[in-house]
């Protein structure tokens, strides 16, 4: 349904599927990344390559991450690892449940293609401006994910949570023996490990600008929306 | 006033806290627990059972292997065999077998060993390349027959943990792997007290504590139930490690 809709005016802005995950999704993320870093403290160093422990260089000294971000929140290697082994396989099979489910309802294909209008350098310094006056949405099109939201979903769906999912599987010296690909892919089990926590940071800092763009875009109203499917286009 | 980051930042707070609260739960600890019989169980169904941990050639080894766990006994038997250079050290298999063993480093030696470049990794993040040599388990239990009631094989160590000897078991899939070996050797050296000597078990699909160190006696039992906590080993019933350490 394309032409100009009146502000104000209630429409039908995510699938059940969508919200579905969104939700699950969340608290995944939300413990995997608080477990992670508790695992993280265990041995807090990252290397490039096959091997490496405390005698070989490290290319990152990680901080050690406070009681506070952690979970649990005091140093326990073995319940960290519980949470985020757990909640690794609510990503991972939630992750593929969504992707097949938004393939048959069209999601992607509808919401998340870039189309030819949007790939051109004007187009991007028009959206950039947009954003820069806290403007999210097209008049015209409201209902249509702006240029940088389709890039940074189409960045943290098809990039960014399935190479942490892959690496993930990398470290698991059963998988090494089942899959021997994933690390010759990935350059060895330190270099998936390494790989694996820089892809937690894009997640965690996706994380933070998604939460940040909801607060400037209307909470209730973005919110509601994934909660009920029903979005009110703004003023 | 308290601002939305305020919000957010003590939302999260409460959330992770929530998260240390719901492992308390019985119920709760119970399901997050079930992880581990999940991981194992999709491991063991999509994959094969007898696919080899990758190996690696010479110069792929780590420079410096370092030392985990125990590093030396110090218990006065553990010394007194250490001085005789382990010549008065036995293996003892026993449990469910038709003909319990007594296996001296002679003997381990004497059997068709296996050599292999593998990668250790600990449960705490770090991996290390090395060599290790020994018998396959799997010959060592068909030579003391070991019975069809048989499910799992424990290993009790030399080395003491809170007054009792470390212990650790695995399951016969792991047991009768090509690459699940008694190691005597480690790149080309008989093992140092350090590594496990005599002699230590590397199975090399799971995690480091699982590769018992310091052995003195393996046995073939039909449960876990009278082992220990009835976990299957030192880190599983003291804090909470898991069993199948594939992950």
């Amino acid at each position: 349904m394309e032409g100009p809709v009146p502000p104000g005016t209630a429409v039908r802005r995510h699938a059940l599927a969508t919200r579905i995950w969104h939700w699950v999704n969340a608290v995944a993320i939300f413990v995997l990344l608080g477990s992670g870093l508790g695992i993280s403290n265990a041995h807090p160093r990252l290397y490039w390559g096959r091997y490496g422990a405390n005698f070989d260089p490290a290319w990152l000294q990680l901080p050690r991450f406070p009681a506070w971000i952690t979970i649990p929140a005091s140093y326990n290697l073995a319940i960290s690892r519980r949470w985020h082994l757990f909640f690794a396989l609510v990503l991972g099979f939630g992750l593929l449940g969504y992707m097949l489910w938004s393939l048959a309802n069209r999601h992607f294909a509808r919401d998340l293609r870039l189309r030819r209008r949007e790939l051109s350098g004007a187009h991007f310094l028009a959206d950039l401006k947009a954003h820069w006056n806290l403007r999210f949405h097209d008049p015209e099109r409201p209902r249509e994910y702006n240029l940088f939201q389709k890039l940074s979903y189409i960045l943290i769906l098809f990039v960014a949570l399935p190479l942490a999912i892959l690496t993930g599987i990398a470290l698991s010296p059963g998988m090494n023996a089942a899959w021997p690909w994933v690390l010759e892919v990935l350059g060895g089990r330190q270099s998936a490990r390494s790989i694996h926590f820089l892809c937690a940071t894009g997640i965690a800092i996706f994380t933070i600008v998604h939460l940040a763009l909801v607060i400037l875009a209307g909470p209730v109203n973005e919110v509601r929306s994934m909660l009920t499917g029903w979005w009110r286009v703004p003023e | 006033m308290i601002g939305r980051r305020g919000i957010l930042t003590g939302g999260a707070g409460l959330l992770l806290a929530g998260c240390d609260r719901v492992v308390q739960i019985p119920a709760a600890r119970r399901i997050l627990f079930a992880g581990e019989d999940m991981q194992k169980g999709l491991q063991r169904a999509l994959t094969d059972r007898a696919a080899l941990a990758p190996e690696f050639r010479p110069e792929q080894m780590s420079p410096v292997f370092r030392s985990n766990g125990t590093r030396d006994p110090g218990t006065d038997a553990y010394r007194a065999l250490a001085d005789a250079r382990f010549a008065d050290w036995r293996l003892e298999v026993g449990g469910l077998v038709a003909r319990p063993l007594r296996l001296s480093l002679a003997d381990l030696r004497g059997m068709p060993n296996r050599s292999q470049i593998t990668r250790h990794d600990c449960v705490e993040g770090w991996s290390a390349i090395g060599q290790w040599t020994g018998p396959m388990l799997g010959n060592v239990l068909k030579a003391a027959g070991v019975r069809p009631a048989a499910r799992y094989i424990v290993f009790t160590c030399a080395d003491l943990y809170g007054g009792a000897p470390y212990y650790e078991s695995i399951d016969m899939v792991d047991a009768f792997h090509p690459q699940t070996i008694l190691a005597w050797a480690m790149n080309g050296r008989p093992l140092d007290v350090a590594h496990g000597a005599p002699c230590r078990l590397r199975v090399e699909r799971q995690l480091g504590y699982k590769h018992a160190k310091y052995l003195m006696r393996l046995d073939a039992v039909a449960s876990l139930a009278g082992i220990g906590k009835g976990r299957g080993g030192y880190w599983e019933d003291n804090v909470d490690y898991d069993w199948y350490a594939g992950i």
